[in-house]
């Protein structure tokens, strides 16, 4: 190819890349913006914005900080740990229970059968989310369907507190993100070539050493693309902790709502909601700089 | 004390639901010996190859190794190693670790590791290839690496599924040279699986020519070529010159027989035939020759035949003639003296076909199937 072949091309290349610059820009890298500008506002008296006089004063001052200085009262800490260790084992619970699922899909089932168990996963997108996380309080409060299963198989003979605690969270939260698991997991062992594991076998390999030894490591990009998209949505959780959790299951993502929605501090609301997109974006920043370092593609 | 078969093979069957890809199929390979598994695709020589490495389990029947039984024993246990047929290196390890990763369930040492990946990529001339990724090498280097790792095990038997399929002609010549010396250098059982009959004669000691799940014959690589058992064999083997006649006199070890193209031609007496009985024998193309005279009275079998074409191919000339019942056969002659001082058969001219009595060879099992 010669040079101003290649020229042309990247020149083509960057015209049809720009919808989807535009689009970045104009939901996310502005939005994210303006967010990131008025964290460090103040809140006036009827819930808008306290205009500045002096911009210079204002930030010599230091008020700007305010609102992250604020967010690191432990009252608030508390409840980004809750959000962290929550988003943690849901993303951990996920990724143990979808793996033997995706497996069996993508490997183990009759080809025949794959795109009706691919349905079944995908099938609870067609109701609501509000609407299916309700059901699960139908499911798990005290007079509910678990509770009075529970109450005439004799296992129980008083009825269990299992909804408006962390369980209940952790139940909605999981199930809620269980096929954002599953499908890029069936996506990656879908490739897998099973002559690899014939040939894991061949070399002495029983089958829990093939299974770390050579699943796993090809599965990885499945199982990095699943905890993304799990860890990401879970950190940010906020109508399964309200439907489903008490008064201290507040994660981060209903404190933001509460400072918008309620309180009407949008300042502090935006420094808590830019606070917990910087956490993602610093991880996906070290997570690409270490497949970087280890010469792979580098995934989302 | 060892037994003299590295592999036994007891009547072992496989079905796939009705078909039987492997038909009780009983055969010994002997220590040390290249024995090849030649067919064509879906003849069940795959699936024997992979029920001896245990990726399939026999319907019925049993399969032995070093005189253990090893019918139920997983891939894992078995002292055998396999070269596969796309040679599933694992892309995500380096040469290196591909080579060493059975080591560990071999009981060797992890600090003996790296002097043994050392050795065997030496034995396959890749040294310095250690730290590539398997998609950063070539298909005759990604079939070394595949062979590399299977040896560096030290198998009693190597087994290998069809491993030059996927390289170019010329690459696959000269590996198939640098294989059948790799493994008269290291004495290991090598069972080979091809559907290419060049392949298996170049490097094998013994071939089993396998049909619909079953063994046709099994011999020595010079009695298959020379001495076909049956119809399919001497077909599949390109010898598929084929006279059909009736049994006249038998006498010891000739006979004679009627063709059914008329005249009578002397052949080597197959064991049982008896007077009367139809035959069938074939004559490989090269041991064909033309003439302009009738040599019978020599005691030479002549055919009168029409030449229906000639081809011309450098070192040799093809012979398309016809005899007087319209059987086609083809003579296969080298271009000793120049072609085109030759020329003696037009094509539609009338020509005698003959060959050596002693090269005709009586297949067993009747009429054609």
């Amino acid at each position: 190819m010669s040079v101003r072949a290649s020229v042309r091309e990247r020149s083509a290349g960057t015209w049809l890349a720009l919808p989807t610059w535009v689009t970045l820009g104009l939901f996310f890298l502005l939005p994210l913006a303006i967010l990131f500008v008025i964290s460090f506002g103040q809140r006036d008296t009827y819930g808008g914005l306290k205009p500045i006089a002096d911009l210079g004063a204002y930030i010599l001052s230091g008020k700007f900080l305010a609102n992250y200085a604020r967010s690191l009262h432990p009252i608030y800490l508390q409840i980004f740990w809750r959000s962290v260790w929550m988003a943690v084992v849901t993303t951990a619970v996920c990724l143990v229970v979808s793996f033997p699922i995706a497996y069996y899909i993508a490997v183990a089932a009759p080809p025949r059968r794959r795109n009706l168990l691919l349905g079944l996963v995908v099938v609870p997108f067609w109701t609501s989310f509000l609407i299916r996380t309700y059901a699960w309080m139908f499911i798990l409060r005290t007079e509910g369907l678990l509770n009075r299963l529970l109450l005439a198989t004799g296992l129980t003979n008083q009825p269990l507190e299992l909804l408006y605690n962390h369980f209940a969270v952790l139940i909605g939260m999981i199930y809620g993100e269980l096929p954002f698991m599953i499908l890029p997991l069936f996506a990656s062992l879908e490739k897998l070539d099973l002559s690899l594991l014939e040939a894991s076998a061949d070399l002495g390999a029983a089958s829990r050493s093939t299974f770390w030894r050579v699943t796993v490591p090809l599965a990885m990009p499945g199982i990095v693309a699943g905890v993304i998209l799990v860890f990401v949505p879970s950190l940010g959780q906020f109508i399964v902790s309200d439907l489903l959790g008490g008064a201290k299951t507040i994660l981060a993502g209903n404190l933001v709502q509460n400072q918008f929605a309620i309180a009407r501090n949008k300042p502090f609301g935006s420094a808590v909601a830019f606070e917990i997109t910087a956490v993602v974006l610093a991880l996906l920043f070290f997570y690409a700089l270490y497949t970087r370092r280890r010469g792979e593609d580098v995934l989302l | 004390m060892p037994t003299e078969n590295s592999v036994e093979i007891r009547s072992l069957t496989k079905r796939f639901g009705d078909v039987a890809a492997v038909d009780a199929v009983s055969l010994d390979i002997r220590r040390g010996e290249f024995f090849s598994l030649l067919g064509p695709s879906g003849c069940g020589k795959t699936t024997l190859l992979r029920m001896i490495g245990g990726f399939e389990l026999p319907t019925e029947g049993a399969v032995l190794i070093d005189g253990e039984d090893v019918t139920w024993t997983p891939p894992y246990r078995r002292p055998v190693n396999m070269v596969f047929q796309h040679y599933a290196l694992f892309p995500h390890l380096t040469v290196g670790d591909n080579v060493a990763f059975g080591m560990r369930y071999r009981g060797i040492a992890r600090s003996d590791e790296p002097r043994r990946v050392a050795d065997a990529l030496a034995l396959l001339q890749l040294t310095g290839y250690e730290a590539r990724k398997p998609d950063q090498l070539s298909g005759g280097q990604r079939q070394r690496v595949a062979l590399a790792r299977a040896l560096a095990l030290e198998p009693e038997v190597l087994l290998l599924d069809e491993p030059l399929g996927a390289l170019d002609q010329k690459l696959r010549k000269e590996v198939q040279v640098q294989l059948k010396h790799l493994q008269r250098s290291l004495g290991i059982t090598f069972v080979f699986v091809t559907h290419d009959q060049e392949e298996a004669l170049t490097m094998s000691d013994r071939i089993a020519v396998m049909s619909r799940g079953r063994v046709e014959q099994m011999d020595d690589a010079a009695k298959i070529f020379e001495r076909p058992a049956t119809d399919f064999v001497a077909n599949f083997m390109g010898a598929a010159n084929f006279f059909t006649g009736s049994a006249v006199a038998v006498s010891g070890d000739t006979m004679r027989a009627k063709l059914r193209a008329g005249g009578e031609v002397r052949l080597p007496a197959a064991g049982g035939t008896r007077e009367g009985e139809e035959i069938r024998f074939v004559v490989r193309p090269e041991k064909l020759s033309l003439r302009a005279r009738d040599l019978s009275v020599r005691g030479v079998p002549s055919v009168p035949v029409t030449i229906e074409d000639r081809v011309y191919q450098g070192a040799s000339t093809v012979w398309v003639v016809r005899d007087a019942a319209d059987e086609r056969f083809t003579v296969f002659e080298q271009n000793a003296t120049p072609f085109d001082e030759v020329g003696r058969f037009a094509v539609g001219g009338k020509a005698f076909l003959c060959w050596n009595p002693q090269h005709a060879v009586v297949l067993r099992g009747g009429p054609a199937r």
